[in-house]
């Protein structure tokens, strides 16, 4: 099987999606023949044709409306938004029309879309270019969000967006790109959406992150001492999550942290350990614990390692709750 | 493109030569910085992404010079010479970019957020068009102030933007705003041909006759050579007058070209290698020297020798002091969130101080 990296899947799921089912378009600010900001789509144009991997001008607003029209004539558009940050000119069209749709035409007009946006922190960009606004979108119904950090999940999620009857917003963790490479699949296969992945069986807490902070977690579990039993939850998809998953896991463990890049007031870790409480509240043995980014702006590159959540922080969130 | 008031006297001819050979020492001073922020960019001394003026100097000093200092000014993310023409130190500018706390945005903002308030620069701006609405209320703003409070002089605001930027929502709904309400902001596209790999031409309609866009929203616009300084400033310091005179809006389309790669990692294939020696052999600093050395006979060989080594001298120190500034301490990441920040809203402090969570 051949190992690719994060983009290399990416670009595969869409290469053979695009062979698959002639109604999925791809489009986007340089996403032709300079295979967009991150050369995910690189070769797609010479492929399939400019008409199918469409360069837009610069204009968020614009490549996400006309996506949700191409959506609601039953097409499959995948936009890029080159960065988290440039959500805020399409927000408008995706949250008060994307989303909504399907309801306000009481089912009679669904939107399959796939919004591809690279996400999160660690590459030394600034504000807007290094966000994780998963929560933002998590809060608005009719939206569903995934999160993969694997080039094997990534391929197994997009196909599954790309499939879904409604809008999906792919976020792509940019810190995880060329990182590593793994054996992906060359044939047709796909994750559910919804469905966390159990990435280490462990007795003693239950850790529950998504993006790159996954790879934090594991760092930090190989810190701790050899008789700690951690079971590490990588939730993938953001909205909706995996409930029955968390629950099963800390019913079992009693314990529970969450990682998370984001903010910590009203991030996704909120609503997990609200949800946690409601379910597993006769199981738990400690408060549930969150390590996260501050309630700040996400900082310039100096100060980028202390905001994001590290092994040494979720080691020490970890401890406390063990410890309680 | 012709310069209208050929024939007539220049505007330029009217200044000293003290005035001309001032811009030939900014344009020369940003082209220095960039070479150096490029240096350093490589030398991973500068993270984030970082993108560089060089080719495009006349536009910012030619337009700056045009401008009374307290006039408001936005422009979007490739700002250094903005900031510089501005008057914003070497130092501070180069600082930012190395995310130092001595940097003019305190090392907070980067390559692409150079704020400088004494100076009247309100910002270089990382979204794309963002800052065309906001140099539209910077004018309102200015109006309102002298018409209804009584206070100061006419401004007019400029508004920087690149063509890719032209293609913009928020831009359209900035002009239409202006055209109804009469603001004195002046749009300058600085139109360097591309908006990353996108050529103009594929990227907006009425390519090559921009005003056109500014016209349907009733405002005057002009196309000018952004390559030749003089010509920058005869044609633009009359637009000036009359949208401060008049308290309106205007557009110009600014033609340049930018000499690097859109950031420091663009392999560039959208553009031949011919296309960038072509307008190198147009060089805007190289006209400017060569008019005050023949022309005007202010510039000998020698000066601009001096001028160029003194200029590299303080570039120089200003990487020196960038490189030797602290840089932030942790503590900086929660201030100036909010002016009154709520102490006990998250337990920021406690996570990062090694303090138990206050839950356990
Ligand atoms: C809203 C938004 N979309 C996309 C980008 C990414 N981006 C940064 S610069 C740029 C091209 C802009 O071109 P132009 O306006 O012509 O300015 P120039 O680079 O030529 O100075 C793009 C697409 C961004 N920063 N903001
Ligand atoms: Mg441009």
């Amino acid at each position: 099987m051949p190992e690719l990296n994060l983009v290399q899947a990416i670009n595969q799921a869409l290469d053979q999606e695009m062979t698959r089912d002639s109604r999925v378009v791809c489009l986007g600010e340089d996403v032709g023949a300079n295979g967009g900001v991150f050369r995910v789509t690189e070769g797609l144009a010479a492929k399939h044709g400019g008409h199918r991997v469409q360069n837009t001008p610069l204009d968020e607003s614009g490549i996400m409306g006309v996506a949700i029209g191409l959506a609601m004539a039953d097409m499959r558009p995948i936009p890029e938004i080159q960065f988290e940050g440039f959500l805020g000119p399409a927000y408008d069209q995706l949250v008060n029309h994307g989303a909504r749709y399907r309801n306000r035409t009481r089912g009679a007009i669904p939107i399959p879309l796939t919004v591809r946006v690279p996400v999160g922190g660690g590459i030394h960009a600034p504000e807007l270019h290094s966000d994780s606004p998963e929560a933002i979108y998590a809060h608005t119904p009719g939206l569903k969000i995934v999160m993969p950090c694997t080039p094997y999940d990534a391929k197994g999620l997009l196909l599954s967006a790309i499939r879904d009857p409604d809008p999906v917003i792919f976020f792509e963790p940019k810190r995880v790109y060329r990182s590593f490479k793994e054996e992906v699949p060359e044939g047709d296969y796909t994750i559910p959406i919804g469905e966390a992945k159990l990435v280490s069986e462990g007795d003693d807490l239950t850790l529950v992150t998504w993006g790159a902070s996954v790879f934090q977690a594991l760092e930090a579990m190989d810190h701790l001492p050899d008789d700690v039993s951690i079971e590490l939850i990588d939730l993938r998809s953001i909205y909706p999550f995996d409930m029955d998953a968390v629950a099963r896991s800390v019913e079992k463990t009693g314990r529970c942290v969450i990682v998370h890049e984001a903010p910590l007031t009203c991030g996704l870790g909120a609503e997990l350990s609200a949800r946690i409480q409601e379910q597993c509240f006769l199981h738990l043995e400690a408060p549930v614990q969150r390590v996260t980014g501050f309630d700040t702006v996400m900082p310039y590159y100096k100060l980028e390692l202390s905001y994001l959540p590290d092994a040494e922080r979720i080691g020490k969130g970890v401890r406390e709750c063990l410890a309680y | 493109m012709t310069d209208v008031s050929a024939g007539r006297e220049r505007l330029t001819d009217q200044l000293s030569d003290d005035v001309l050979v001032s811009w030939l020492y900014d344009m020369q001073l940003i082209r220095e910085f960039e070479t150096r922020t490029a240096q350093a960019y490589q030398q991973a001394k500068i993270g984030g992404f970082c993108h560089v003026y060089t080719g495009q100097e006349a536009c910012c000093v030619g337009t700056i010079a045009a401008m009374e200092h307290d006039d408001p000014i936005v422009t979007a993310y490739r700002d250094h010479g903005h900031a510089l023409a501005r008057g914003m130190t070497p130092e501070a500018c180069m600082a930012e970019m190395f995310g130092k706390i001595t940097g003019c945005a305190k090392g907070k903002g980067g390559s692409m957020h150079m704020f400088d308030k004494p100076n009247h620069l309100y910002g270089g701006h990382g979204i794309v068009g963002a800052q065309t609405p906001l140099g539209t209320g910077l004018a309102f703003a200015a109006r309102y102030q002298w018409e209804v409070m009584g206070e100061g002089s006419k401004k007019v605001a400029l508004a920087y933007l690149g063509d890719g930027a032209l293609n913009q929502g928020s831009f359209h709904e900035a002009q239409n705003l202006a055209g109804l309400l009469n603001l004195p902001v002046i749009y300058i596209v600085e139109n360097n041909g591309y908006s990353m790999g996108t050529s103009i031409e594929r990227g907006t309609t009425m390519a090559d006759n921009l005003v056109l866009k500014a016209k349907g929203y009733g405002i005057k616009g002009l196309q000018i050579d952004g390559f030749d300084i003089l010509n920058v400033y005869n044609q633009f310091k009359p637009l000036v007058d009359e949208c401060r005179d008049l308290q309106r809006p205007g557009f110009v389309d600014l033609k340049t070209y930018r000499y690097q790669g859109h950031s420091m990692s663009d392999p560039q294939k959208y553009r031949s290698k011919d296309e960038v020696e072509e307008w190198k052999s147009k060089d805007s600093i190289a006209a400017l020297l060569s008019h005050l050395m023949s022309e005007r006979s202010a510039v000998t060989e020698a000066d601009w020798k001096t001028m160029q080594k003194d200029i590299r001298d303080r570039v120089k120190k200003s990487v020196d002091f960038a490189e030797s500034s602290p840089d932030p301490e942790m503590s900086e990441l929660t201030t100036d969130v909010y002016a009154n920040p709520q102490p006990n809203l998250s337990p920021t402090e406690d996570y990062r101080h090694g303090v138990r969570n206050p839950l356990l």
